[in-house]
């Protein structure tokens, strides 16, 4: 059984502009790809692309328009409790109650995963210790924090859960070079010790090279291509993934570090 | 059975998890909770002090009898505003905060979240009206040597049901619409609380107003907890208003839960269900 496998997905947006006229955005033009139990894939994309769109659908936040996705054999739009049990998700915006400790949101939120005071109690503090977040910093209300340790607190939230796929989008954007390192250094650790899969939508190209098994390049809700980044490279003749990138979609990456698209 | 078992631990876990999260929120903004308080005293007391106004003026009422409808009438409109509140924060709140999307992928089922949310809003808001009546009623000589308070609370438990039912069909507008959501579920809550004789005898109102009343469950806790304390109903007296409660507890909570799920899946098929709108 694959860990993911999403067949033809599509989603489009209804936006209006002004009071009468609506535009039709089509975020997802029929996806498919597998992901195998374990594997790291990273989906690259600019701004738009539509990697938003596909990490929402997976977190059963959204309701696609066609096309399938399931999660370890559960369908992902139907099975939605089962589903939910497997899967987590860190996004570039952090988004905690901000008033609130990095101990008091994460109390709560392992709540709503069925986990008990009792079991917590030890577990908040060992998991903060090991994503690398300061002992003395755990009563401080989010708000106090930097964006690099809310990531991080971010980070220890979906691990806290113990999913057994995780979904990453653009989990560095916005960080600093060392949290940066540090989060990619972690999520690395996480695969190895705990067996998770990692579904990571990034616009970051070499975050993708380093942390991923397969690359895919999705480009205006199409995904061009799936495999390891210097079969990638090969078949486009390219010495970079930026080259690859162009010979596929046919236009330049626009990296932004905007993040939190729509699409 | 075992299963079971353990589904519904889980659900009392996040349960557990919904009421743990409000409690942090409160200790945490405590210093705007209190002022919050001091403003709905003040606004309570404008209300109540109409009595005293009255025979100032050259009216003539019974002071007493007067002061404790008016009160009566406001603390269930705090009440019911907090309830309502709490409610629609299920959605206005964390949509503002950003962890809506967090809240919403957790494998918490719908109705107990819901109910997690409506639990907390019962106990907090009976702390906030008992207190907001101890403190207005200080104000006043209110002479009330029969009145039943714990016929009063039970009754305002019993309501409880049916406000967390309408709070739940609430509670999803700021989903559908984020940009009126919230303002259109102070709407309902004002539309409750007129036809229900907050201040003022139903028997007063347009004749379709009237009917309105009839199911509106404000209509019967506001009857009921003045009867409790004015004339001092006991819970076998106030029968009357117990048992159109619990009718309409029993019709309001799976219509609100059916109204929320639905509204949560158009969210989801448009794109709604999200931090910023």
């Amino acid at each position: 059984m694959q860990a993911l496998e999403v067949h033809n997905l599509r989603k489009e947006f209804v936006r209006r502009d002004g009071r009468r006229k609506r535009r039709h955005v089509t975020a997802l033009r029929g996806v498919s790809f597998d992901v195998a139990r374990g594997e790291c894939v990273a989906i690259l994309g600019p701004n738009g692309s539509g990697k938003s769109t596909l990490v929402r659908l997976l977190a059963t936040l959204l309701l696609p328009d066609g096309g399938s996705a399931r999660v370890f054999g559960h369908d992902a739009f139907r099975e939605t409790r089962a589903v939910r049990r497997l899967v987590n998700r860190v996004s570039v915006e952090a988004s905690f109650f901000k008033k609130m400790s990095a101990v008091e949101n994460l109390s709560y939120a392992a709540r709503f995963y069925g986990l008990r005071a009792s079991e917590t109690r030890e577990q908040i503090p060992e998991i903060l210790k090991r994503v690398g977040f300061p002992a003395d910093r755990r009563d401080d209300p989010m708000e106090n924090l930097s964006r690099g340790m809310q990531q991080k607190v971010a980070l220890a939230r979906a691990l806290l859960t113990a999913p057994v796929l995780l979904l990453l989008d653009e989990p560095t954007t916005g960080l600093d070079p060392r949290s940066k390192q540090e989060v990619q250094r972690f999520i690395e650790e996480v695969r190895a010790e705990h067996d998770a899969t990692v579904l990571l939508c990034t616009h970051d190209l070499a975050e993708a090279e380093t942390l991923a098994d397969r690359v895919g390049i999705l480009d205006d809700g199409n995904l061009l291509c799936l495999e390891p980044a210097d079969e990638l490279k090969a078949r486009y003749g390219a010495a970079t993934l930026e080259e690859a990138f162009f010979a596929a979609s046919g236009h330049a990456f626009e990296n932004g570090d905007g993040g939190g698209d729509e699409a | 059975m075992r299963a079971m078992t353990l589904a519904l631990r889980h659900e009392l876990v996040g349960l557990g998890g919904v009421v743990e999260r409000n409690i942090y929120l409160v200790k945490r903004y405590i210093w705007w909770d209190i002022a919050f308080f001091l403003w709905t005293v003040a606004n309570t007391l404008t209300i109540v002090f109409i009595a005293k106004g009255i025979p100032a003026v050259g009216g003539k009422i019974d002071v007493s009898r007067v002061t404790t409808i008016l009160l009566v009438g406001a603390v269930i409109w705090a009440y019911l505003g907090i309830i309502f509140e709490i409610l629609t924060e299920t959605v206005a709140w964390e949509r503002w905060e950003g962890t809506i999307e967090y809240t919403f992928m957790a494998p918490l089922s719908r109705p107990v979240h819901l109910f997690g949310m409506g639990a907390f809003a019962v106990a907090y808001g009976i702390v906030r009206a008992v207190l907001l009546f101890g403190v207005v009623a200080a104000f006043f000589t209110l002479h009330v040597p029969k009145a039943d308070y714990v016929a009063a609370l039970v009754l305002l438990v019993v309501a409880s049901i049916s406000f967390i039912g309408i709070g739940m069909m609430t509670a999803v507008l700021p989903l559908i619409s984020p940009e009126k959501g919230t303002q259109l579920g102070f709407v309902a809550q004002g539309v409750l609380l007129v036809v229900s004789g907050v201040y003022y005898p139903v028997s007063v109102l347009p004749g379709w107003m009237q009917a309105l009343a009839k199911i509106s469950p404000a209509t019967y806790a506001l009857r009921g907890c003045r009867n409790a304390i004015l004339e001092g109903a006991g819970i076998t007296d106030l029968w009357r208003d117990i048992w159109p409660l619990l009718v309409i507890g029993a019709v309001s909570v799976p219509l609100g839960l059916w109204v929320f799920q639905t509204g949560e899946r158009y969210a989801k098929k448009h794109g709604k269900l999200k931090r910023s709108g």
